[in-house]
């Protein structure tokens, strides 16, 4: 996995380089706040626990995290600095996972930087840590699938527009297929099982799992399951590229 | 030892279009090979194919004895390779660039930091090393590309338009690091500066339409131009027709063509463009004459190029 490491470091630096990173962190953590604490009803409700923010993170995400996904590749292939990037000693499993890491660990640090809320409730009740610490741990796989979506999507097109249009479509849907706007449209015609099937790709039915408290490890395996499906999808789309240029 | 880079019959089609058909070459250690044609004949797209971008519809290419379908990486660690349009990380500096470059080539610290440093001096952008590679110029940005193909001293260079967009002083530069690099290496240099040819290269390789149409050393392309051994002359002493009788005569001289009526400045087209100076002094000396001025044409590039790409055949020389 030579280059792995490099194309990592590099991506997370460039984060950094541009503007990018602090508008991203910045905005995250104001509709956080705002969502936790006007929208969620975090006084109101009266509870020490981050519920309210953890219940309105995944449709948070599905807006930002397609516009860190958006660039991964279309971007390079705007800019031609793709040729340069495939015409390194690097194998394409390695620039797609190295790119995708930074962009996941990137994602990670601004959701960890929401730890103001974290004290917030500590200093004023006694919340049950451990389930908090369950809810991050779901935050961080929604965000990774989110991201995986992204970052194939993303190496389709060499406009970051459609790319992040996209995404948010696609994330939508998985977000989406455990409730009835997209369960209905199967349990007319479709057996039980299939209708099934649907509502168990559907993120939010995981990652409640994991926000209650429990870390199941079939709720895990979804989420990394998904992640390298995507990733591997990533991985043909910019072979196939060769092909096309 | 087999060539360093070698294609065989490489062929890309997208779609209906048929970018490249059938291309095939071989660059030894040392040689310097001008890749010409006109925009859209399909330098690019072979180059792309040569460094593994770009994946043939038929043909293959390799790097060093590598194959760069099945032993890609292997391949690549061998080439050295500035894209079209020299595409870089505009949001880094060269030093930042420079040394993700020798990263994702494996380099460890210590040998990235001279690899750095060597590329750095050679291209001369140690004035600039630390600004954003967006802020730089375009012969800057352009040298910031070579310095990232020659990094880590690769046995073959693929360099597509190294000079184009530098300036007069720019481009010796640029041509002066290709030739010192030359000895040691396989280059391929693709350019529609045909000075550049005659500047830099061993060996030149036109190519139309996807296709080979010529392949031979500068020099012997040049012979294939029409003014090839043209002889110019400036005779006093003679008036026009008289000097037109007298060359017309000489053996082997296809055609002449005389101007001015004092000085007479006849030019001398010998057939199959051998070289016909010594038997048109001869003639000049015969007839009393004073050589007033005396010039060979070697034949023109240019010429040829567009004879070739064209299909022009008026342009190549008569009776060959």
């Amino acid at each position: 996995m030579t280059g792995l490491g490099a194309i990592f470091r590099r991506e997370l630096a460039n984060y950094f380089a541009t503007p990018l990173a602090y508008v991203f962190i910045v905005i995250f953590l104001i509709f956080s706040g705002i969502f936790t604490f006007y929208v969620g009803g975090f006084y109101e409700r009266g509870q020490a626990d981050l519920q309210p923010f953890f219940t309105f993170l995944p449709w948070l995400y599905l807006f930002l995290v397609p516009a860190i996904s958006m660039r991964l590749w279309a971007e390079e292939r705007k800019s031609g600095t793709l040729e340069l990037l495939m015409t390194l000693p690097v194998p394409t499993v390695a620039a797609v996972l190295g790119k995708y890491l930074a962009a996941w660990v990137f994602t990670g640090l601004a959701l960890a930087l929401t730890f103001p809320l974290w004290i917030t409730v500590n200093v004023l009740g006694d919340p049950d840590n451990g389930v908090i610490l369950a809810g991050y741990i779901a935050g961080f796989f929604m965000a990774g699938a989110y991201l995986a979506i992204g970052s194939c999507l993303s190496a389709l097109t060499r406009n970051q527009v459609i790319a992040f249009v996209l995404t948010v479509m696609l994330a939508f849907l998985f977000t989406v297929s455990g409730m009835p706007i997209v369960l209905d449209v199967f349990s007319e015609w479709a057996p039980d099982l299939v209708v099934e099937q649907v509502a168990s790709l559907s993120f939010l039915t995981h990652f409640n799992a994991i926000v209650r408290g429990v870390i199941d490890l079939r709720d895990v395996v979804f989420f990394f399951s998904l992640i390298a499906l995507w990733l591997v999808a990533n991985v043909v789309v910019v072979e196939s590229q060769k092909e096309a240029g | 030892m087999a060539a360093l880079l070698e294609a065989t019959d490489l062929a890309k089609t997208f779609g209906h279009l048929t970018a490249v058909n059938g291309i095939s070459f071989t660059v030894e250690k040392g040689e310097v090979m001008g890749f010409l044609g006109p925009n859209g004949a399909g330098k690019s797209t072979t180059m792309k194919m040569l460094t593994g971008f770009l994946r043939p519809t038929r043909g293959r290419a390799r790097i060093a004895g590598f194959d760069v379908e099945s032993q890609a990486i292997e391949a690549k660690r061998h080439l050295g390779y500035l894209p079209e349009g020299a595409p870089l990380y505009v949001d880094m500096t060269p030093v930042e660039f420079l040394s993700f470059v020798a990263a994702a080539r494996g380099l460890d610290r210590r040998a990235s930091g001279q690899a750095v440093e060597r590329a750095i001096d050679a291209t001369h952008i140690g004035g600039v090393a630390h600004q954003s590679i967006d802020t730089l110029s375009k012969g800057f940005k352009r040298r910031v590309g070579l310095a990232q193909a020659i990094l880590h001293d690769p046995e073959v260079l693929v360099l597509d338009e190294p000079t184009d967009g530098l300036d007069p002083n720019q481009k010796h530069e640029v041509r002066r690091l290709i030739r010192d690099m030359a000895p040691g290496k396989a280059i391929v240099i693709s350019t529609h500066i045909l000075e550049e040819v005659e500047a830099l290269c061993s060996r030149a390789i036109v190519i139309d339409r996807g296709r080979v149409v010529a392949d031979s050393a500068p020099e012997e392309l040049r012979r294939r131009s029409r003014h090839h051994n043209c002889v110019t002359l400036t005779v006093q002493g003679g008036d026009p027709d008289a000097v037109r009788g007298a060359l017309q005569a000489v053996d082997r001289v296809a055609r002449v063509e005389v101007a001015g009526t004092g000085p007479v400045t006849a030019t001398v087209w010998p057939r199959d463009g051998v070289a016909v100076v010594e038997p048109v002094l001869q003639a000049v000396h015969r007839q009393g004459w004073t050589l007033v001025e005396l010039a060979v044409d070697p034949g023109r590039l240019d010429d040829v190029f567009r004879s070739l790409t064209t299909g022009d055949a008026d342009l190549e020389k008569t009776g060959s």
